[in-house]
């Protein structure tokens, strides 16, 4: 290996992407670095619909078919593995009208494409049957009995830890300003914290990957965020709600989904609107107020609920319809760009991919013996249970019976574990992705001084400074 | 599994369990105690006992309950005082997280999972406020967006400084509690603002703080969309009357009011809501729906003062205590249900024949409407015969009217629900 560059590679991007890629990378006797703008999956993959994809409506013999197809088998095994929420609702696709419904026959037949066999109809009955609080009016519906829902969270913080775990160099807050080609090959990386170089850049940008694909010299994309509005209604409206509710794309309109959560809360959205400006995450009032119109048809009484809270995603997308990849051995340049909201799904096959295609491209990948380092990451799902509801870890350590964040029941000792963590959180978001402090229905009503507090005594920030920082 | 033989969950038998150790909950407590209803749990989550009230440094607590001025802090001590006195179980830092099949309730607390199997539970969960989420104000997230609860804790508990120009959305009394902790932290409030066309306080609170803090009140106007990165920076507020939008460079926000009652644990339990209030259905007694469960406080009102929420405290113990001696729960009950602008009235349910004489807490029912209404004549009717029909004095939404009991005898216990409406209400000139 050159020591001539600070790194082997410098992946840009520690969203779903990147930190994957950092994951699978990692395995390998490499210097890596792994640089985000702020912290780990905070950016767009903090916000997506939570749900693990078949690919069953992807377009057939795309990159993003396949990688999500693969991707699918991986995640739900790393989940397993390193203790990510997930819970197996299967989705169903449901028609409101003769349009919709004459559209499965050309759904099922992409799934097929797709190689995806398990998509059935089934009839009105059996749907109201599964979903006693469906609105009136459904005439039947596709099952898609593998698309489940996930926590959106964990799976970016379990990669970058266990890259970190094994070396890898962890450069938050550092947004990269720009890429120079070195002479001998490789390069400089100027970023808001300094240069580094590195013999292969690797773009995960997501958001911003058409940047720094042209910072590195390429043109061919642009992304354009689609907006997404989306609404968590309160967990007393949990029961309503068994599977993932799909909409049925018709081309004249996209529809919304009502999902669980792995949180046990329920969604509403998202809507689609293409906007301009990459930081534009506001709500509006015309997207909220469309949502409830929607939520009205497809279960009125959800809409009745308690709205926890509202947020906008934005999707990377680009004017192809496939994900934007690239390993080019000659300039060690490889982009992973224009990933959507497909992208939580994909990753690890994304990961899988790049490795084979720089091995492909003459990079000697060689694997460290002592392979990754085991994870199990803090548990933050319903699904199994929470550190407040185990007697033995209470007993065990008295700090997980103290509940600091009444309405989602994070104790003191998640949030203390959190910040002792291989990437401990810098704000208040970055505890919330970590510990679910602060999403819940009161919304800081409660417990906002006091978890400000219990997170300012584990870190070097006052509680003064956690409020100031970006939310 | 392996773990629950190594760490069973210890189950504790008490005559009575509450949840919630704030005004409503210890007034209960302290009150069962010396009527001698046995052993008494209450079960707080919070640090301390006490309730809401802590966090309130001002004055303006006590006075219907323990008769005299209090801070909202020492009202908070006072009330944790006299039910520890009197030889309630205070048990705080611990959280009832939800029942178990055979009706326990569920807690955890640094001490461990227990179970709680008592033989008469009292629901005294209190409210919030909405934070700006529940009421989908649009725009960015960024920080300096709070309620009051948050903002009093942040600067009474914390020592915070929360911003420097702040907007307060509502004007109820806790706006003006709001005004005062702003006031504290050196922030000042460039502006109030009410949907109504009227603040909906005390006439003297609107006149003195007018003077003390010329916070200019905004009425008829709404908070549209927050603007901001990191912290705010304006919002944007729409005169609700012309619908024009202006600008209010700001640093912090505070959505005050707009309580909702905290009721889970109830909905757990299986309890039917009053759609009105979404606070559990309870009759004169405070029965819940569920045998053996009672509410009180400001879980079936959000919100009313603190020594109100107190003496509803006091007044469920006479049904807690008739329960304890055996009597039968009642299972059938007359719905009370409101018609616009009407919003609610607790108690919303009337219990059976033998029953109907019994009192509400404070000798009333209170009503609450969604608008401001001037000199209204109300009807209360049952299966199209009118039981009462009377004028009451102004309705300020968010403040609670007074309606007579008398007209409950004249009620079929085995006929439909009791409906009210408004039969007229003047205008606002």
């Amino acid at each position: 290996m050159s020591r001539s560059h600070d790194y082997d590679m410098a992946i840009i991007g520690a969203g779903d992407i990147g930190s994957a890629l950092a994951r699978e990378l990692a395995r390998f006797d490499l210097r890596l670095a792994l640089i985000d703008a702020g912290d780990v999956g905070a950016g767009t993959s903090k916000a997506n619909t939570a749900i693990l994809h078949t690919g069953y409506d992807a377009k057939p013999s795309t990159m993003e078919a396949k990688l999500v197809a693969r991707g699918h088998g991986l995640l739900m095994t790393y989940a397993d593995e390193v203790g990510i929420p997930l819970e197996r609702t299967g989705a169903l696709l449901v028609a409101w009208n003769d349009d919709q419904l004459a559209h499965y026959p050309a759904i099922q037949d992409n799934a097929r494409r797709n190689g995806y066999a398990k998509i059935r109809e089934i009839s009105r009955d059996e749907l109201y049957r599964r979903e006693p609080s469906l609105g009136h009016g459904a005439l039947g519906a596709l099952e898609v009995p593998d698309e489940h829902i996930i926590c959106p969270w964990t799976p970016p913080l379990a990669c970058a830890t266990q890259a970190v775990l094994a070396g890898t160099d962890l450069r938050r807050d550092t947004r990269v300003t720009g890429l120079d080609r070195l002479r001998d090959g490789g390069w400089r990386v100027e970023s808001t914290r300094g240069a580094l170089s590195a013999r292969w850049v690797i773009n995960a940008a997501g958001l911003y990957s058409d940047e720094v694909h042209r910072m590195a010299g390429r043109e061919g994309f642009t992304v354009t965020p689609r907006r997404g509005e989306l609404i968590v209604f309160d967990k007393l409206s949990r029961p309503l709600v068994k599977h993932v509710l799909l909409p049925v794309p018709t081309g004249t309109t996209k529809g919304v989904l009502v999902a669980p959560t792995v949180f046990g809360n329920v969604l509403l959205g998202p809507t689609a609107v293409d906007i301009d400006d990459k930081t534009e995450t506001r709500t509006t009032a015309e997207g909220l107020a469309a949502l409830r119109v929607h939520g009205e048809r497809i279960m009125p009484e959800l809409v009745s609920h308690e709205v926890t809270a509202t947020y906008t995603g934005l999707r990377a997308a680009t004017e192809h319809p496939d994900y934007q990849l690239t390993v080019d051995g000659t300039d060690g340049y490889v982009c992973a760009g224009g990933v959507r909201s497909t992208g939580l799904t994909s990753a690890l096959a994304l990961a899988e991919w790049v490795r084979d295609e720089l091995d492909a491209a003459g990079e000697a990948l060689r694997e460290r013996p002592e392979g990754l380092p085991a994870l199990r990451m803090p548990n933050i799902g319903e699904a199994s249970p929470r550190p407040y509801a185990q007697p033995e870890k209470i007993a065990a350590d008295p700090a997980y019976g103290d509940v600091v964040c009444f309405c989602e029941r994070v104790t003191r000792g998640e949030i203390r574990d959190a910040a002792h963590s291989p990437i401990p959180p810098t704000d208040l978001d970055g505890l919330r992705r970590r510990t679910r402090t602060l999403m819940g229905r009161c919304q800081g009503f409660y417990c906002g001084a006091h978890v400000a507090g219990a997170l300012a005594e584990h870190s070097a920030q006052t509680v003064g400074e956690l409020w100031e920082r970006p939310s | 599994m392996s773990t629950t033989t190594k760490h069973p969950i210890p189950t504790e038998n008490v005559d009575v369990a509450i949840v919630g150790g704030g005004p409503c909950g210890l007034a209960a407590a302290t009150e069962l105690r010396r009527a001698g209803a046995g052993t008494v749990v209450v079960v707080e989550r919070e640090h301390e006992a006490g309730g809401i009230p802590r966090h309130a440094r001002h004055q303006g607590f006590g006075l219907r309950d323990l008769r005299r001025p209090m801070s909202g802090s020492d009202y908070a001590a006072r009330w944790a005082e006299l039910a520890s006195i009197a030889g309630a179980e205070l048990r705080t830092d611990t959280q009832a997280t939800g029942w178990t099949e055979s009706g326990e309730l569920e807690l955890t607390g640094r001490s461990g999972r227990r179970r709680l199997c008592a033989r008469a539970v009292i629901l005294a969960t209190g409210c919030r406020e909405r934070p700006r989420t529940a009421r989908l104000v649009p725009g960015t997230r960024p920080q300096g967006v709070m309620t009051t609860g948050m903002l009093q804790q942040l600067v009474y508990l914390r020592g915070e400084a929360p911003g420097r120009q702040a907007v307060v959305v509502g004007a109820e009394h806790v706006s003006f509690s709001a005004l005062l902790t702003l006031e504290h932290a050196s922030a000042k409030a460039i502006a109030m603002l009410t949907s109504h066309p009227h603040h909906q306080t005390f006439a003297a609170a609107r006149a003195v703080s007018a003077v003390r803090f010329r916070a200019p009140l905004l009425t008829r106007t709404a908070v549209t969309t927050i603007y901001g990165r990191r912290r705010v920076e304006a919002v944007e507020v729409t005169d609700l009357e012309t619908g024009q939008t202006r600008e209010l460079p700001c640093d912090l926000v505070v959505f005050t009011a707009d309580w909702i009652p905290d009721h889970e644990l109830a909905v757990l339990g299986g309890i039917n809501l009053d759609p009105g209030t979404r606070g559990p259905i309870v009759d004169q007694a405070l029965h819940t729906t569920r045998p053996g469960v009672f509410a009180a406080g400001n879980l079936l009102h959000g919100a009313e003062t603190a020594d109100v929420a107190a003496l509803t405290g006091r007044h469920v113990t006479a049904g807690v205590v008739r329960h304890l001696q055996g009597d039968p729960w009642p299972t059938t009950s007359v719905h009370l249900q409101c018609a616009d602008p009407l919003h609610w009235i607790v108690p919303n349910a009337l219990i059976g024949s033998a029953a109907t004489d019994v009192q509400p807490a404070r000798q009333r029912f209170l009503l609450r409407a969604h608008r401001e209404l001037i000199g209204p004549r109300v009807e209360l009717a049952q299966d199209g015969r009118q039981l009462w029909r009377g004028r009451l004095p102004r309705v300020m939404p968010g403040r609670s009217a007074r309606l007579p009991t008398h007209w409950t005898r004249r009620v079929n216990p085995q006929g439909g629900p009791v409906s009210a409406r408004v039969l007229t209400a003047r205008r606002r000139s």
